[in-house]
């Protein structure tokens, strides 16, 4: 059996939905931004399989701009974690209800 | 089956159970290493579809500079309460992503999708190849890229600091 560009498509939508089970149950802030970094992973992989089978390069370009895009989404989300734990010592997103009316 | 495909389920299986260790780990830390062993998963099938300098830099970047950014954060941190536990909640999600999963696989797993690649030449993935590839069609996107990590650095900086009392 003759691995095709459909097998890589389906492990990328397993990997992306995992992500997106643990974006919707987990209550801790990091593990979230962990499983976001999952599912961005899981298009690169999409990328990089339409590269090969199609033959063209642009997607492995892409990559790059996807990988610097979610450096800037981690390091401002971790900031962001950093300056909430500082004000509320929680980590839960729960606890953060000034706005929830 | 040949070796290709065995390599190909092996270490889809493994990133499978790798992520699922991220997303259902109650320890942040282990949820962390388990991260660093799926991206490390993802850099060998980036490298087996002919993209090495992806692989490449999947490890530097995600591997290296994120997961150490992230594991600084957990030791600053240092959130030793483990996270409660909700039922409902934790079914629902599940749920939500499983019907998420079931219409995506119908839809990717169709058999029209070429099945053999396109011969690879020489240079396909190399170096070479891609940064003439960004810095001539891509070149603005590059620019700015450039400048969103600078923005980036900036936000960090500012919203991390510690704020002065007057």
């Amino acid at each position: 059996m003759i691995v095709g560009l459909q097998h890589y498509l389906i492990l990328s939508a397993v990997i992306f939905s995992i992500g997106v089970i643990g974006v919707l149950i987990r209550r801790n802030l990091i593990v979230i931004l962990m499983s976001i970094e999952l599912m961005l992973n899981a298009v690169n992989l999409t990328f990089i399989a339409f590269s090969r089978y199609l033959g063209s390069t642009d997607g492995q370009v892409i990559v790059f701009f996807v990988m610097a895009v979610a450096a800037a989404e981690a390091v401002i989300g971790l900031a962001i974690i950093i300056s909430v734990f500082r004000h509320r010592q929680t980590l839960d997103p729960q606890e953060m209800q000034l706005l929830k009316w | 089956m040949d070796i290709a495909s065995a390599i190909f389920y092996l270490l889809a299986t493994l990133l499978v159970i790798a992520s699922l260790l991220v997303v259902f780990l109650r320890n942040v830390v282990h949820c962390a290493m388990a991260l660093v062993t799926a991206l490390l998963l993802i850099a060998v099938l980036f490298i087996t579809l002919h993209a090495p300098m992806v692989g490449v830099f999947q490890v530097m970047i995600y591997a290296g500079a994120i997961m150490v950014l992230f594991l600084f954060v957990i030791m600053f941190l240092n959130p030793a309460t483990l996270e409660k536990q909700q039922g409902m909640w934790w079914g629902f999600g599940t749920i939500l992503a499983a019907l998420l999963a079931g219409v995506l696989i119908p839809l990717l797993g169709r058999d029209e999708l070429p099945t053999d690649s396109v011969a690879a030449t020489e240079l396909f993935g190399s170096p070479e190849m891609l940064a003439k590839s960004l810095f001539n069609e891509f070149v603005l996107p590059f620019e700015i890229a450039s400048v969103l990590l600078l923005v980036a650095i900036i936000g960090a900086v500012v919203l991390a600091k510690r704020e002065h009392r007057a």
